[in-house]
C-alpha cells in the first residue's frame, strides 16, 4: 500500500552579506546595483541548512522526524556527515535516517524524491530535506558573478501537504559542464556556449519533454515552470525551448541572489509557493549530470515560513570591500588565519555536543534554574545532577550587557559579544551575528543562530550566536 | 546565592611583615626569572635584617601564573634547598593567595619565618597581550579586556557613567605611577589620548587596560613576637581572604553591576579586622585595575562608596593622591605592570612602604591602614589583604 507523499512545510535561508557584482571587476557598489548573497565568515552549507531547517520545523514537536537527507555539493566535510551533523544541532532523534547527497548540482531533487519514495513506501512518516551550497569560483574569474549562497529545507510527509508530488521524471548525461576534482579548490567549467547548448538545454527539454509524455500533458497544464538557470539569458532560452511564455517562468532572482547551486531550483520552488493558488500546478525543473523534473500540484494550507524571500532580501547588507569577501573566504593571507592551530579536541567536542551542537540547556527539577553549559551541580539549590535537557535554539532572548572585542581575530572586527538571557530564563554567553554597533543596546531582543566560530585545527567549529531579532 | 558562615578566629595581629622587595617592573628582556626573583628577594633580606636566608628562611610560598619550572625556579635561584617550597596558582589573584599560605602558615605555628615570592615572566612568549587559544568553539572571544569590559554598558546604562569616568582613572594612575621609581610606564596621558586610542574592546581603549609585563616582588613574614627582632616598625596583617564566586558567564543570577567575588571577599577580611566604615578606617588602597572599570566597580564592591556612585567620586577626586581615600598610590597594574603572580606581592610592598612612610614623593600622609586587591579568572576569584600598623 502506498501514501500520498508531498512537501509539507517549508523555510529557507538566505545570508546577509551581499556581494556587490561591481567588486568583482574592481568596480565600486552603486545603491540599488546588481549583487549576490555570499555567506559570511562564520556560515557554511551546514550552518545555512540549520537556519533553513529550524524555520521549517518552527513550532512542531521535533521528535516526529525519521530522516534528514542533506543535498549539497558543498559539504564542508570530504568524509564525514553533514546530515548527522545538522540533526544534532536540530537536537533531533539519534533513530533517524541521515543520507548525504552530493556530487551534483542535481543533488536535491534525488533527495526529494528520495524522502518521497520512502514516505511513500511507509519507511518513514517525515523526513527532512535540505539543500544547501555556498559554491566558491576563482576570484574575478567569469563564473564569479553568477553564484550565490543559500539553503532551502523541505518537510517531506504525508498529512496537511502543501505541495504534493505527483510525479518526476530523471536522465542521467555525461559531459564536462561545470565540475571540481579531489584537489580543486575552486568549480572549473567549459566554455560557456558548448554548456549551455549541449549540456543545460538539451538536458532539461530532453527531461521536461519526458515528464509531459509520461503525464500525457503540455506545458499549458502548468501554472508555474520553476526551473534551475546558470544565468538570465540561459533559463529564459531553455524555458522557450520547453515551450513556456516568460510570464509563466518563475523570477529567478538573478542580480539581488546569484545562483544557489543544489539550493537553487528549492529556492525558487519556496518563492512560486509563497505566490502560488489551491489547485496550481507547478513544474520543477532541476540540472546537473542530466535532469530531473518533478510535477507538483498545490494544495490548500495555511503553513508560512517565519520569514520569507522578500524579507531576507531586503535585510542583505552588502560588503565594505572585495578584500573583505577574499578574507572570509580564507582566500586571501590573513595574519588571524589559524586554521592550523589547536583547534577543539575531538573528545571535548563529543563530550560537548549537547551543549555546543544541539544548544541545550539544562533545567534542575528540583528548582528549575535553567543552566548553559550542563553541568553537574544545580547553581540554585545544589542539587546533583538532576536535570532534564531544555533546547534553547528555537526560543528568542535579550541582551543582558555586551561589548565589541578588538583584540580577537576575526576578519570583520570588532567581534560583538553578548550575554544573552533566553526567555526561559536560560544564560548564554555568545558572540552576535548579522549586527552592527550602532544596532547594540541592552535589553536587546535576539534569536540564535547556528554559525561557524573557527577553523582551527582544520575543520570547522560551530557553535550558536545570537541574532538580533 | 548561598550564605557563607565565617568560622574560626582570623589572622587579625598574628603575624607581621618585616621586610619587603620588588624588581623593577617592565619588559625585562635582559632579565630571566632567576634575575628578577633574586633583585626581589635580596632586597627583602635586607629589608628584613636577614643575614644568613639559608638559617632564617624555614620555607618558601610562591606564586606564579606562567611558571616554566615552578617552585625549583624560585629555590634553584636562591639556593635554598632541603625545605618546603610550595607553589600556587590562582588566576591573578596568585601573589595574595601565595601570601596567605604564608600567612597561615606562620599563624599554625608550623612556621617562624617565611619568605613569600610571586613572579611572572610573560614575555618570553612573543605576543602583546594575551594568549589567544582556538581550542574551544564556546567562551568566545576568550580575552580579558572581553570578560572585564562585558560588566561596561549595562552598568554605563543604569547609572550614567561612561568612558570619560573610566578615562579619568587611567589618567590618575598614570600620573601616580610616574612617582614609583620600580614601575613600568612613567608617562602622563590626556583625556583626549586616553579617548582616541586605538580599542581593545569596547569601551577599553589601550589606556583603560594594564600593562602586561615582566617581574617579582617577595615578602617575609614571622610571628608577632618575633617581628621587633627584625625591625623597630613591623607591619600587621589585619586580615587576608580569598573568596571564588560563580562565572558572570554562566551564573543564572548575575546582575552586570557587581563583582561578586570582591563583595564576598571584603565581607570577610573586615569582620577579620574588625572593620565596619572602611571608607574612614583604610587610608589608603591598591586595587585590581586590569582594566580601568574593574577599579571603578572595586570602589563600590569593597564598600568603599555606594554602588552607582563611582562617577560623581571619580569626579570630586575622592581616590586621587590628594583625596580623602587615594587608591593606586604606585600606579598600579595600570603603569606600574602586571606580571600576574607578582601583582599581589606588589602591592603589599607598596603597602608596606606606604605605611612606614618610606613612598617618597607619593607618600600618603598619616596612614596606618592599607588595603590590597586583586580579581582574577572570568573574573570569579578575589583575594584581599588589609595591613596596619598599630597592632
Amino acid at each position: 500500500m502506498t501514501t500520498a507523499a508531498g512537501i509539507t512545510r517549508y523555510g529557507i535561508y538566505i545570508p546577509s552579506t551581499r556581494l556587490p557584482l561591481a567588486f568583482i571587476h574592481g568596480g565600486k557598489a552603486k545603491e540599488g546595483g546588481p549583487e549576490k548573497a555570499v555567506a559570511g565568515f562564520d556560515e557554511d552549507s551546514i550552518t545555512m541548512a540549520v537556519t533553513a531547517a529550524a524555520d521549517c520545523l518552527q513550532g512542531m514537536d521535533r521528535r516526529t522526524i525519521d530522516g534528514v537527507y542533506f543535498a549539497s555539493t558543498t559539504s564542508p566535510f570530504r568524509e564525514k556527515q553533514a546530515a548527522a551533523f545538522v540533526a544534532k544541532a536540530l537536537d533531533l532523534r539519534s533513530d533517524i535516517s541521515t543520507i548525504d547527497f552530493g556530487g551534483t548540482l542535481r543533488a536535491a531533487a534525488s533527495a526529494l524524491v528520495a524522502a518521497i519514495n520512502a514516505v511513500h513506501a511507509g519507511s518513514a512518516k517525515q523526513i527532512l530535506v535540505i539543500a544547501s551550497d555556498s559554491r566558491l569560483a576563482a576570484p574575478r574569474s567569469p563564473i564569479e558573478s553568477n553564484f550565490g549562497d543559500a539553503a532551502v529545507a523541505f518537510l517531506i510527509g504525508s498529512k496537511n501537504i502543501l505541495a504534493g508530488v505527483e510525479s518526476s521524471y530523471a536522465i542521467a548525461d555525461e559531459i564536462y559542464d561545470a565540475w571540481r576534482s579531489e584537489t580543486d579548490k575552486f568549480i572549473r567549467s567549459w566554455e560557456d556556449r558548448f554548456v549551455v547548448t549541449h549540456g543545460y538545454q538539451d538536458n532539461l527539454v530532453k527531461a521536461c519533454k519526458g515528464l509531459l509524455e509520461k503525464l500525457n500533458r503540455s506545458v499549458k497544464d502548468y501554472n508555474k515552470a520553476v526551473i534551475y538557470g546558470p544565468d538570465a539569458r540561459s533559463l529564459s532560452s531553455a524555458a522557450k525551448a520547453i515551450g513556456f511564455s516568460s510570464e509563466k517562468v518563475q523570477d529567478a532572482l538573478f542580480g539581488k541572489l546569484g545562483n544557489c547551486g543544489t539550493a537553487f531550483a528549492p529556492l525558487l520552488l519556496a518563492s512560486s509557493l509563497e505566490q502560488a493558488q489551491a489547485g496550481d500546478k507547478l513544474l520543477l525543473a532541476f540540472y546537473g549530470d542530466g535532469a530531473e523534473v518533478l510535477s507538483l500540484v498545490v494544495h490548500p494550507h495555511g503553513f508560512k515560513p517565519h520569514h520569507s524571500i522578500a524579507w531576507y532580501l531586503q535585510r542583505g547588507k552588502a560588503l565594505r570591500s572585495y578584500d573583505s569577501y577574499l578574507k572570509s573566504r580564507h582566500l586571501e593571507a590573513s595574519e588571524f588565519d589559524r586554521r592550523g592551530g589547536d583547534g577543539v579536541p575531538a573528545t571535548v567536542h563529543y563530550r560537548e555536543r549537547d551543549s555546543d551542537i544541539s544548544f541545550l540547556a539544562q533545567r534542575c527539577t528540583k528548582c528549575g534554574t535553567l543552566h548553559f553549559p550542563a553541568c553537574r551541580v544545580c547553581y540554585g539549590c545544589y542539587a546533583k545532577d538532576q536535570f532534564e535537557n531544555v533546547r534553547l535554539s528555537d526560543k528568542t532572548g535579550k541582551v543582558l550587557s555586551y561589548s565589541f572585542d578588538h583584540f580577537f581575530p576575526t576578519p570583520e572586527p570588532p567581534l560583538i559579544v553578548g550575554m544573552c538571557e533566553v526567555d526561559n530564563g536560560a544564560r548564554v554567553y555568545v558572540q552576535m551575528t548579522d549586527a552592527t554597533q550602532d544596532m547594540l543596546r541592552c535589553d536587546l531582543p535576539v534569536e540564535f543562530v547556528f554559525r561557524k566560530i573557527h577553523d582551527a585545527g582544520h575543520r570547522p567549529n560551530y557553535f550558536w550566536k545570537s541574532r538580533p531579532l | 546565592m548561598s550564605t557563607r558562615v565565617k568560622k574560626g578566629e582570623g589572622i587579625r595581629d598574628k603575624v607581621a611583615i618585616v621586610g619587603v622587595g620588588c624588581c623593577k617592573f617592565g619588559e625585562n628582556w635582559h632579565q630571566g626569572s632567576e634575575d628578577m626573583i633574586v633583585d626581589a628577594v635580596y632586597e627583602a633580606y635586607a629589608d628584613a635584617g636577614i643575614e644568613n636566608p639559608q638559617q632564617q628562611i624555614e620555607a618558601i610560598f610562591c606564586g606564579s601564573v606562567y611558571p616554566s619550572r615552578g617552585t625549583a625556579e624560585v629555590a634553584e635561584s636562591l639556593k635554598l634547598f632541603d625545605r618546603p617550597v610550595s607553589l600556587t596558582q590562582n588566576y591573578c589573584a596568585t601573589g595574595t593567595d601565595a601570601f596567605r599560605y604564608g600567612v597561615a602558615a606562620v599563624a599554625s605555628g608550623m612556621h617562624d619565618t617565611v619568605l613569600v615570592v610571586g613572579f611572572d615572566k610573560p614575555k618570553d612568549r612573543g605576543v602583546s597581550g594575551p594568549s589567544i587559544h582556538m581550542n574551544t568553539a564556546r567562551g568566545l572571544p576568550m580575552t580579558p579586556a572581553g570578560w572585564f569590559s562585558l560588566c561596561c554598558a549595562r552598568y554605563f546604562e543604569t547609572y550614567g557613567a561612561g568612558r570619560e569616568e573610566l578615562a579619568k582613572i587611567a589618567i590618575k594612575n598614570h600620573h601616580n605611577g610616574t612617582l614609583a621609581p620600580k614601575s613600568m610606564l612613567k608617562k602622563e596621558v590626556t583625556m583626549d589620548e586616553v579617548m582616541n586610542a586605538r580599542m581593545i574592546s569596547w569601551p577599553f581603549t589601550l589606556y583603560d587596560c594594564a600593562a602586561q609585563s615582566d617581574g617579582a616582588a617577595a615578602a617575609i613574614i614571622t610571628r608577632r613576637d618575633l617581628a621587633k627582632s627584625f625591625r623597630s616598625d613591623p607591619v600587621y596583617v589585619k586580615g587576608v581572604s580569598i573568596a571564588l564566586s560563580a562565572n558572570p558567564q554562566t551564573d543564572p543570577h548575575f546582575d552586570f553591576l557587581a563583582w561578586k567575588p570582591t563583595i564576598a571577599a571584603a565581607k570577610d577580611v573586615y569582620a577579620q579586622a574588625g572593620i565596619s566604615n572602611p571608607f574612614k578606617e583604610i587610608h589608603l588602597a591598591q586595587l585590581h585595575d586590569c582594566f580601568t572599570m574593574t577599579e571603578l566597580l572595586s570602589y563600590e564592591d569593597l564598600g568603599f562608596i555606594e554602588k552607582g556612585s563611582a562617577k560623581e567620586h571619580i569626579h570630586n577626586g575622592t581616590f586621587e593622591l590628594t583625596g580623602q581615600l587615594p587608591v593606586n598610590t604606585d600606579g598600579g597594574l595600570k603603569t606600574f605592570g602586571h606580571p600576574t603572580g607578582a601583582t599581589g606581592v606588589r602591592m603589599i610592598y607598596e603597602n608596606v612602604l606606604q605605611l612606614q612612610g618610606r613612598a617618597g614623593p607619593r607618600q600618603v600622609k598619616g596612614a596606618t591602614m592599607a588595603l590590597s586587591h586583586n580579581l582574577g579568572g572570568a573574573p570569579q576569584t578575589c583575594a584581599l589583604a588589609l595591613l596596619g600598623i598599630e597592632g
